[in-house]
């Protein structure tokens, strides 16, 4: 990794890792060939220790994508300002080329609920989700990522579609969004809606990131297929072809592989990324060669 | 949607599913919100197995599931900082009447949760102890020394570092549970280090760690056990990392 990439401000349009503890010990002595090593900002929050060690030897050798999953951004309260902070100085400590939030709420009565719980798409919360957009952006001194959620049930009052949602939101704030496909088909399967319909109206030229994950499956109470995204096995099928349908449309962009949940060895999880990478090497050809793009 | 009301359902399961929750078929369907349900248990169950592995192995996954989903129900996390979540699940344990056969559960809480705070606490270099050696004699009793940020005590009824020591093994090794321990634990660098001390020793070290001075800790532990040796327990609990910075010298006031 040369210096050039390391002091990158955006994380470069190949395959990367959620980085798992067990596994930095093993990337330190191998340095894998990888775009990009994302975290959850709210685990390296503590003051010191292993987590901190790991995480600056990573963020030496890798570009880094810090991922929140704490701010609670969807709420209908205001944003924890202490929270804010947190994430202000660990953004200043490691200088990460991406940091991304969800579109999504988890805090009640000065608690946390520790889950990503859906919101209404609405005139009223579509103005409060700009305005922490907004707030979030002021208070970090850059753009941030917002990512589609994944759900499993609907809102009688939602009026605005998800994709004019997110479109609207970046618009406003000038945020960037994270396209989780996985979401976009655990959401698809579970509403019954078209996943590629989905990107195909995606305002694309708003993403500056992708998520890949494995999904569980059940029934629901009327056996309908009910999808959960689980990030805790190989990237379906499916959402690899939905993925790659994403990629022909967008071309090459950063991508992440979600796997956080009975984590595998770490050259499972390599293996996946080298997946996801094909198909950025193949966007990449179909660039240089736009003939063969129809083929 | 009103937030706090889906928030209460999602924690009290005799709820019903919050108004204003449908699906695609345009009907309430209680599966879809137990989804919802399910993650907020089953990741915070989750992240305190993570912190409390003795006790969970202890008791066995699904008394210690058990024990969680009563724990969060009565405490769910004010804080979006999971890895810290649990610091009252030790008092929690010490009252739940189904573990009560096991009286040393709580202690074992304790122990796992200052393991953890020491993980994450903030790196500091401990005082070397041979500079307590340059310190003259008759100052000495007047020293106050700074606990090491990862540095804590704790004092049980039960053989509460062997408990500890033998869940770190696969197989753990029959143990005489009913005799009393005291731990430090300590973070010289990146490793967390559990270690047993004399009783006499936990009660020095607790009283210099709330900032009472050498003299005033000596003679605490002296009370506890006529047979102290202060020189030998001030250079083992600074060679263990117990302390940070520099020691001061006479009374601040």
């Amino acid at each position: 990794m040369n210096a050039a990439t390391r002091s990158a401000t955006v994380l470069p349009a190949r395959a990367g890792l959620g980085l798992k503890p067990e596994h930095v010990g093993e990337i330190l002595e191998t340095e894998p060939d990888l775009g990009f090593f994302e975290v959850h900002a709210e685990n390296y929050m503590g003051d010191g220790g292993a987590p901190h060690r790991a995480l600056a030897a990573i963020a030496a050798r890798y570009p880094l994508s810090l991922h929140g999953v704490g701010l609670s951004i969807g709420a209908d309260r205001p944003l924890d300002t202490a929270h804010l902070t947190r994430l202000r100085a660990l953004i200043d400590q490691y200088r990460p080329q991406s940091f991304s939030e969800h579109l999504a709420w988890s805090t009640h009565e000065g608690g946390f609920l520790n889950d990503l719980l859906p919101l209404p798409y609405t005139d009223e919360t579509l103005r409060r989700v700009a305005s922490h957009v907004d707030q979030v952006q002021q208070a970090l001194g850059r753009r941030m990522l917002l990512e589609n959620p994944s759900t499993y049930i609907l809102f009688e009052d939602s009026t605005i579609h998800e994709i004019d949602f997110l479109d609207k939101v970046a618009t406003r704030t000038g945020c960037g969004l994270l396209l989780d496909v996985n979401n976009v088909m655990v959401s698809a399967v579970n509403h019954r809606t078209d996943p590629f319909a989905y990107i195909d109206r995606f305002p694309v030229g708003h993403v500056g990131e992708i998520h890949l994950a494995g999904y569980d499956e059940t029934l629901d109470g009327a056996g309908d297929r009910l999808l959960i995204d689980a990030h805790g096995s190989e990237v379906s099928e499916d959402v690899s072809a939905l993925y790659r349908h994403t990629i022909h449309r967008t071309g090459p962009l950063p991508t992440l592989i979600e796997w956080d949940n009975d984590v595998p060895a770490l050259s499972v999880l390599l293996a996946e990324a080298a997946r996801a990478e094909a198909v950025l090497d193949a966007a990449r050809s179909w660039r240089a060669d736009p003939l063969a793009r129809r083929a | 949607m009103d937030q706090r009301a889906f928030a209460a359902a999602l924690l009290d399961p005799s709820l019903p599913v919050p108004a204003g929750v449908t699906c695609a078929r345009g009907e309430v369907d209680a599966s879809r919100f137990s989804v919802y349900r399910n993650n907020v248990v089953v990741g915070l169950s989750r992240a305190l197995g993570q912190r409390f592995p003795v006790v969970r192995r202890l008791v066995g996954d699904a008394f210690f599931d058990g024990m969680a989903r009563a724990f969060l129900r009565a405490s769910p996390p004010r804080s979006p900082l999971i890895f810290a979540y649990g610091d009252a699940f030790p008092d929690f344990i010490a009252g739940f009447a189904p573990a009560a056969g096991l009286p040393y559960l709580a202690d074992t809480a304790r122990l796992e949760a200052i393991w953890t705070r020491a993980y994450h606490a903030a790196d500091a270099p401990p005082l070397p102890a041979d500079r307590l050696l340059a310190i003259a004699p008759e100052q000495l009793i007047q020293v106050r020394l700074r606990p090491h940020p990862a540095a804590a005590v704790l004092r049980s009824d039960f053989a509460i570092g062997a408990i500890w020591q033998a869940h770190q093994a696969d197989e753990v090794a029959a143990l005489s549970v009913m005799t009393q321990e005291s731990a430090l634990v300590t973070r010289p660098a990146f490793d967390v280090r559990v270690h047993v001390i004399p009783a006499a020793d936990a009660h020095f070290a607790a009283a210099l760690f709330a900032g009472g001075t050498l003299g005033e800790a000596a003679a605490i532990a002296f009370a506890q056990d006529p047979s102290f040796d202060f020189g030998r327990a001030l250079l083992g609990l600074a060679s263990l990392g117990a302390f940070a910075g520099n020691p001061l010298q006479g009374d601040p006031t």
